[in-house]
């Protein structure tokens, strides 16, 4: 037998991923050491210290590019920004998680397990304090994700793609109110998100055999030398790309993001909507700049293509929405839309512009569901559109905000979202994508209408007598909602630095 | 102070400060805050007035009070201001009738259950985006302000309006939003082609080797923006709805400085950034400026609001406008620019009065009066005098650049001048009997009972409406300051759009001095 020789690691670059996968590890042990009361401010620290350490790792690496642990991790410009975008967008997702004080015991169930609907189920609504196996969850689902957007080749991707999203099928089942639908998003989720890995996984095996192996590297030198039939690279492709699709919430692999957006416990939903954005989008850039650059005549219009309808199916279906949560998950896929055009420009600002996208969409999609939190009544939050008429009236400063969030997501300028907008538009007209971006001005008229709608019904409606009481944010919320208010205005007044910085970071290794 | 001083970012911030200022006061001070606005909007005057002063008319640079601080330097995107004799006139425009703006609407929301302090600061903010968007020489930021320009007039029609003001607010927005994001594809294409850059005196430079099909497009793109904008048919039916919503100032302001932007962006961006698609799109854009005359007018006869009457007078000045754009002559773009200053003032003035009718009947229709200058002498004949000025009676200032946007038009496109000749005819008809049916003839008895009716004009109101009325007739008489200022600036354009004036027949542009 011959010696099996490792490869070179190098743990210094690893060390983010590393701690918070140790972070994570930690808290199910805390779990069982801590008493029950002591649990959540515990858990709650130690996973946000593990965040911290993991960006402080990560800036200390900032000028690190190599290829480790057997070419399966690529440390380079974008993984080392979208690595960061993803800990703080989760450290600010993690305030939210860490709310106790809006709602008596937070937004998670106590127990799980409980038969929704039966006397027990009834008793844990009312006071019993939230379960604590969030922190460790997130822990490793932020984990995850560090690693989705630094695989290098597509089998670390896959395994990535489970380590970060088992966590969130479990995290969507974890709702204090109306348990049926979390459970049933819950399912939904990882009903669907088991077939898009198993697409994934047999996309894979595909590549294999076209390239005979599974490293990106490897993938591009096939498709630039092909040995083997092409049918099994555009399967694979294919294949690999609806797993992808499916993360980012791209039509028309999009059909699970409202109901799962709406299911799941607020901060969840804020923390899918901000981080798994990033990460399924990091992963795609990767995919398709680093292994796939050489067939981008054959993709282009193909994902070209998806991202129009992602746009129209998005815009459209807001359109229609009664409900706030719903409402953001469709201006949401339509965002991923929007994202897709940057992608598709498939050159250096194509990959700066989408990576500034990322983190302007994400702090401001925190913030607007951060005040979806905090709009609630004796049944919990009040999320039928209905509901919200004449809020401006009885709380002016919160309508005031999630008006200007608003704003941004319609692209006004001074606001985050313009300067993404402009900035993935620039790239793909540049990239000779002016089609795409006709549809991206196209159907940013048609999603202003929802989001104008919200602003009427905040500020012009009467207030109707359902019209819920806002509740105070405990510093967490506050902190978070200020966090991506204070983000959403800078990165629209001043944008530069951040432009500069994903400029910088805009160059894979191979 | 001399040219050096940085006139055009002050100018842009103070407003934003007042704003912020008055926004600050609390709900209960209401006086305070309408004191403190007033006061700021004449400061605004004031500096608008030194720099007046300090703007050299014979100077070679078509642009003064350069001014450039970095922005976004990787998309070189920049603060520029700068200004031409259009951008100055038009800020003096704004710089006169924001005060009397302000003043006139100075107990318009007293009756309203939102807080006057909030109303006063839009009315600042607005000025501020105002100011900013004719001031900017950076494509990039006049963007920036041509769309959140909306923001504040949003609020003022959804939350200070009657009326449908919810539907009018939302109409308003979708439309500007629709015809501001065309412009954004446009000004992302433009920055693409023109070498990554977004200042003006560059792109012009770049604009000449633009590939012909790109620049057309291009072209459609900011046009169809600034016609919606101005508004020209068939890009007008927002207007009428949201100036008949909006509080009588507010919508003074909208037809009287807002408006212009649409205009003012046609002369300053599409003109020299696209001279070739420019003379190629001018046959049809003549024919819709003719169409929105005679279509807007014969609307505005039809009207039983005043409000909305106005406003349709105002779409079917906005063809004269058009008109003397695209004829490209001198005297069409002095005129055009020189009507913009005027109807500005003429229908802001109009507006003013018709919401002095409004506030005291408590109604805008037209049935409603009858005789009411049998009850308000004073009133009915301001009211009189801003409706001549408006159908551009000679004495008044319109007269001079209604009759100066006719000749240039004559001179190069004579059916064009012919049929909008017509539309002064109708102009005649629908203020005629406007005024007839509102304050001439018998006593509505029902205007009797209304106690607010027999009140004359107020010390206020007649602060409110004395300047403008003396600005009327000043330039209507002695045009020559103003024209002086403009000139260059047009010439300068058209030599941008490659036209020479044709060689002089009738008049040589100054027969209306």
């Amino acid at each position: 037998m011959g010696d099996l020789k490792l490869p070179a690691i190098d743990y210094g670059a690893l060390a983010p991923m590393l701690i918070l996968f140790g972070v994570a590890c930690l808290g199910v042990v805390l779990e069982v050491i801590i008493p029950r009361r002591h649990r959540n401010v515990v858990q709650l620290t130690v996973a946000l210290l593990g965040v911290v350490a993991a960006l402080t790792v990560l800036v200390i690496n900032r000028n690190t590019r190599i290829v480790t642990i057997g070419g399966a991790i690529a440390i380079d410009g974008p993984t080392i920004f979208l690595q960061g975008a993803i800990l703080v967008l989760g450290a600010v997702s993690l305030f939210l998680i860490g709310e106790r004080q809006v709602e008596a015991g937070g937004a998670f169930v106590a127990q799980a397990a409980v038969v929704v609907g039966s006397d027990k189920d009834n008793r844990q609504v009312t006071g019993q304090p939230g379960l604590t196996e969030v922190y460790p969850l997130t822990a490793f689902a932020l984990g995850g994700m560090l690693m989705f957007v630094a695989a290098n080749d597509l089998l670390t991707m896959f395994v990535a793609l489970e380590v970060f999203s088992l966590p969130l099928y479990l995290m969507c089942a974890l709702a204090r109110r109306r348990r049926l639908l979390s459970q049933e998003a819950a399912l939904k989720y990882f009903l669907l998100g088991s077939y898009a890995s198993a697409f994934f996984l047999f996309g894979v095996a595909l590549l294999y055999g076209f390239a005979g192996g599974v490293q990106l590297s490897a993938v591009h030198d096939a498709v630039a030398n092909p040995q083997r039939s092409q049918l099994l690279l555009y399967g694979g492709l294919g294949l690999v790309a609806i797993g992808l699709l499916f993360k980012s919430a791209l039509a028309p692999f999009h059909v699970w993001t409202p109901d799962v957006y709406q299911g799941a416990p607020t901060p969840i939903t804020a923390f899918m909507a901000a981080c798994t954005k990033v990460a399924a989008f990091g992963a795609l850039l990767r995919v398709l700049y680093v292994a796939f650059e050489g067939v981008r005549w054959d993709f282009q219009p193909v994902l070209g293509t998806v991202a129009a309808l992602t746009m129209f199916v998005g815009a459209i279906l807001a359109v229609t929405q009664t409900d706030m949560k719903r409402l953001l998950a469709y201006s949401s896929i339509a965002n991923a839309g929007y994202l897709m055009v940057g992608v598709l420009a498939l050159n250096p600002d194509g990959l700066s512009s989408t990576m500034f996208y990322l983190v302007a969409y994400g702090f401001s999609v925190l913030a607007a569901f951060a005040i979806v939190s905090l709009v609630r009544d004796s049944d919990g939050e009040a999320t039928h559109l209905s509901r919200w008429a004449g809020i401006g009236r009885k709380s002016p400063l919160l309508a005031g905000i999630f008006t200007f969030i608003l704003l941004a997501f319609a692209g006004i300028p001074l606001t985050s979202g313009f300067t993404a907008k402009f900035a993935v538009f620039g790239a793909a007209i540049d990239g000779g994508q002016t089609w795409l971006v006709i549809f991206g001005v196209i159907t940013s008229m048609l999603i202003a209408f929802p989001y104008l709608r919200v602003v009427v019904l905040m500020w012009l409606s009467e207030p109707g007598e359902t019209t819920p009481a806002v509740s105070i944010p405990g510093f967490l919320t506050s902190a978070a909602l200020g966090i991506g208010v204070i983000v959403t205005v800078a990165l629209g007044v001043v944008p530069a630095p951040l432009i500069d910085l994903t400029r910088e970071a805009s160059q894979f290794v191979r | 102070m001399s040219a050096d001083f940085p006139f055009l970012s002050v100018l842009t911030l103070l407003p934003l400060v007042g704003a912020i200022a008055v926004a600050c006061i609390p709900r209960a001070k209401a006086e305070l805050a309408k004191l403190v606005a007033l006061i700021w909007s004449l400061v605004v005057l004031a500096l608008s007035i030194v720099m007046w002063v300090a703007y050299t008319v014979d100077s070679t640079d078509r642009f003064q009070f350069h001014e450039k601080y970095a922005w976004i330097p990787s998309w070189n995107a920049n603060f520029t201001f700068a200004a031409d004799g259009i951008a100055l006139v038009m800020l003096m425009l704004i710089a006169v009738l924001f005060p009397v703006v302000i003043l006139a609407s100075w107990h318009d929301v007293d009756q309203s259950r939102r807080s006057a302090p909030t109303y006063f600061a839009l009315l600042l903010a607005f000025e501020f985006t105002m100011i900013g968007v004719f001031a900017a020489a950076d494509v990039f930021l006049f963007y920036v302000f041509f769309e959140i320009m909306l923001i504040p007039m949003y609020f003022i029609i959804g939350s200070f309006g009657s009326g449908q003001k919810q539907y009018a607010a939302v109409k308003f927005f979708l439309y500007s939003l629709v015809g501001g994001l065309f412009m954004l594809a446009a000004v992302i294409g433009l920055w693409v082609v023109g070498g990554h850059t977004f200042d003006f005196a560059a792109l012009v430079e770049a604009g000449k080797s633009i590939d012909q099909n790109t620049a057309r497009w291009l072209f459609l793109g900011f046009f169809v923006a600034f016609a919606i904008k101005a508004p020209f048919f068939p890009f007008h039916t927002w207007l009428p709805d949201s100036g008949g919503a909006a509080p009588a100032g507010a919508a003074a302001l909208l037809v009287g400085v807002m408006d212009k932007v649409g205009t003012f962006g046609i002369i300053r961006y599409c003109l020299p950034l696209f001279p070739e698609a420019s003379r190629w799109f001018a046959p049809a854009a003549l024919v819709l400026a003719v169409i929105g005359i005679i279509y807007a007018a014969l609307l505005a006869v039809g009207q039983n609001d005043l409000k909305r009457l106005v406003s349709y007078t105002s779409i079917a000045h906005f063809g004269f406008i058009g008109i003397g754009i695209f004829a490209f002559t001198t005297q069409g773009g002095t005129g055009s620019v020189l009507y913009m200053v005027n109807h500005g003032l003429a229908t802001g003035l109009l507006f003013i009065v018709v919401g002095m009718f409004v506030a005291r009947r408590g109604s805008a229709l037209v049935s409603d009066f009858g005789g009411a200058g049998k009850l308000v002498p004073v009133l009915a004949g301001v009211f009189f005098f801003a409706g001549l000025a408006s159908l551009a009676l000679p004495g008044t200032a319109p007269f001079v650049s209604e009759f100066l946007v006719l000749i240039g038009t004559f001179s190069t496109h004579q059916p064009y001048a012919v049929i909008a000749t017509a539309g002064i005819i109708l102009a005649a008809a629908y203020v005629l009997w406007m005024i007839q049916r509102t304050t001439q003839g018998t006593l509505n008895p029902a205007l009797d009972e209304v106690p607010a009716m027999k009140q004359d004009l107020s010390l206020r109101e007649k602060f409110v409406v004395a300047p403008l009325i003396v600005l009327l007739l000043v330039l209507g008489f002695y045009p020559k300051p103003v024209t002086d200022v403009i000139n260059p600036a047009v010439q300068a354009t058209l030599q941008d759009v490659g036209k020479q004036d044709p060689a002089p027949t009738v008049a040589d542009g100054k027969a209306g001095r």
